[in-house]
């Protein structure tokens, strides 16, 4: 199971890399979302898996039965992945405006600002 | 009671940013919550500073979960400084901006993102937990992709797409590195780490997630070889936008790495110190030579920040106590005196239109308070004595010989010759010579009403004050810091 996640986290980085390598700034956006999507599967497996034992204590109990799946990553994945919402729906319409007034999506017209 | 104070620094200007939302019509209700909100925040952080002076490091469990296991907020005499700093920036930010911004973006919210702005800020000088830090960068990270990109026009668009996707990347590998960091580890409170990492038993592993953070904090902190959204895109904002930038953003990232390796990657510090001094030198040397190629401004002002970027970063590999002191002297210093550029390139635009120094001209005759405002933090930010920035960089290259570590030290010296150089171009073609005689002579000045003369002039003079204040009596300030290493 680790080595199936641990692959498809591969996969999802060489998938975000490529994209954000794209002269298109649609593909830019995807790249970034793959890449998000890679981090948080990376933090779900790096966390040590356990299949089947949530952390619940039991009744009379004053910790749960280990081995137990760790809680915590699932939580930091949970807040990387509303964060990477938000930030993703500003970049679409940032990106958007971009067009809008670039009448481009070309990363090599928007070198304006670099100009001496 | 010391629990309230200690969240203060972000309830203050929260609460700010909610209530501005609520009057978008009315500019004026804004201005006074934004203003007043920062004043407080300012006052706030004097009784912090106060307190850990006086009874030491002190912390908060939010919700009552008991480190590791809960968030903690943290005040040591690092992050008080770096509070009040804060404080003291969005207060004299807040009254430039009266006199600068249009009144369309203070419709659109530029208060309230200003607020969050450095409820952002502010988090990521409290927090005590590496995962926390994360989200109060992020919250930072938000509202500065908001505001750079506020108005719409062109080359602020195009600014920020190269800014919003450097950022995001570096936010990426920031969160990959805590990620592995807890998996190896199993804990991500900031002190918590300092101990069980200590006790490691694969120390390399731990050195491969710093250089992690390397790359993730060199991203923000504008490193070479990882700077170069900064230049495209810090002069496209207005100049108050740019000055809160300059001043405060980069310097979050410098203040994470300080706090990272004083505290927690200590266990292999020949690896990542050699790293970090390498980096340093060359982000010095190639800030200072980018900034001697450009002709505008604000954009001779952005090279120099990754220039002074790489004296801090300096102050931290060498890693002795007046290293590290002189590095975050150097912080404080920077802060104010970069933003105080920012702004007086802002008024200088204000009566003539333009950045671009061949069509400027002459500003010193016309104006010459200006141009003696403009000499204090130019001349600081070069380093001539008796001004801050010579203190600054006289601990830093006394550490560097303490150190025996002389190329970099001398390396220090030769940019500051340099940057003395951009300085004096600035000062030659803005305000000594003569308006070239094929430009139309614009000067709005007299156009200006009394309120937002004030409004430009009293930021800046505030700041200069700053600048000569620590100049004169650096002891305390360059003492302050002298231990990083908070044991909460």
């Amino acid at each position: 199971m680790i080595l199936f996640l641990a692959l498809i986290t591969g996969i999802l980085t060489t998938v975000g890399i490529f994209l954000i390598l794209r002269r298109s700034l649609v593909k830019v956006i995807l790249g970034l979302a793959f890449l998000g999507h890679a981090a948080n599967m990376l933090i779900f497996t790096i966390g040590r898996i356990t299949k089947g034992k949530a952390a619940f204590v039991p009744e009379g109990s004053l910790s749960p039965f280990e081995p137990f799946a760790d809680p915590l990553p699932q939580a930091l994945i949970l807040t990387a992945i509303v964060i990477g919402f938000g930030v993703q729906a500003f970049l679409i319409v940032l990106f958007k405006q971009n067009y809008k007034s670039l009448k481009s999506d070309d990363l090599d017209n928007m070198n304006t600002t670099d100009m001496l | 009671m010391m629990n309230i104070l200690i969240l203060l620094p972000l309830v203050i200007p929260f609460f700010g940013a909610v209530l501005t939302l609520f009057f978008r019509e009315k500019i004026t209700v804004q201005r006074t919550v934004f203003s007043v909100s920062s004043g407080l925040v300012f006052i706030v952080s004097l009784f912090l500073l106060d307190h850990v002076f006086t009874s030491g490091v002190f912390s908060v469990q939010i919700g009552g979960w008991k480190a590791p296991f809960g968030i903690t907020f943290v005040v040591d005499k690092l992050s008080a400084i770096m509070i009040s700093i804060s404080g003291l920036m969005a207060f004299s930010t807040s009254i430039y901006s009266f006199g600068s911004i249009d009144a369309e973006r203070e419709k659109f919210g530029f208060y309230t993102l200003l607020s969050t702005l450095f409820v952002g800020i502010n988090g990521s000088f409290l927090t005590g937990d590496l995962f926390n830090l994360y989200v109060w960068f992020e919250v930072m990270l938000m509202s500065s992709f908001v505001l750079i990109a506020l108005g719409g026009t062109k080359p602020q668009l195009e600014g920020a797409v190269k800014y919003v996707t450097l950022n995001l990347i570096s936010s990426l590998f920031f969160l990959v590195a805590v990620g592995i960091l807890y998996g190896i580890v199993g804990t991500l409170n900031m002190a918590d780490l300092a101990v069980k990492i200590k006790t490691h038993q694969d120390p390399w592993l731990i050195t491969t997630v710093a250089l992690m953070f390397i790359i993730a904090f060199g991203i923000k902190s504008a490193m070479f070889p990882l700077f170069f959204w900064l230049p495209a895109s810090y002069h496209t904002p207005p100049a108050v936008i740019s000055a809160v930038f300059a001043g405060m953003l980069t310097k979050v990232g410098v203040y994470a790495m300080i706090r990272v390796f004083t505290l927690i990657f200590t266990n292999n510090p020949e690896v990542t110190n050699g790293v970090l001094i390498v980096l340093a030198g060359a982000t010095m040397l190639v800030g200072v030579l980018g900034a001697a190629a450009q002709n505008d401004i604000r954009r001779i002002l952005s090279f120099h920040i990754v220039s002074q970027i790489g004296y801090m970063i300096m102050g931290l590999a060498l890693a002795s106590p007046l290293a590290i002191a002189g590095a975050v002297f150097y912080i404080i210093h920077h802060i104010i005196v970069k933003t105080n550029l920012f702004l007086i390139g802002g008024i200088v635009n204000e009566i003539k239109g333009t950045f671009a120094l061949n069509k400027l001209g002459g500003i010193y005759k016309a104006y010459p308070l200006l141009g003696l405002l403009f000499l204090i933090p130019a001349l600081s930010l070069a380093g001539i004595p008796p001004l801050s920035g010579f203190w600054a960089k006289f601990s830093l290259v006394k550490a560097g010989f303490e150190a025996e570590a002389w190329f970099i030290t001398g390396l220090s010296l030769f940019v500051s010759i340099l940057t003395l150089f951009s300085m004096i171009k600035i000062w030659n073609e803005v305000f000594w010579k003569d308006l070239p005689e094929d430009v139309e002579n614009i000067d709005k000045f007299s156009g200006f009403s009394t309120a937002k003369k004030r409004f430009l002039f009293i930021p800046v003079i505030i700041l200069a004050v700053c600048t000569l204040i620590i100049g004169f009596f650096t002891a305390p300030f360059l003492m302050l810091p002298q231990v990083p290493h908070p044991n909460w």
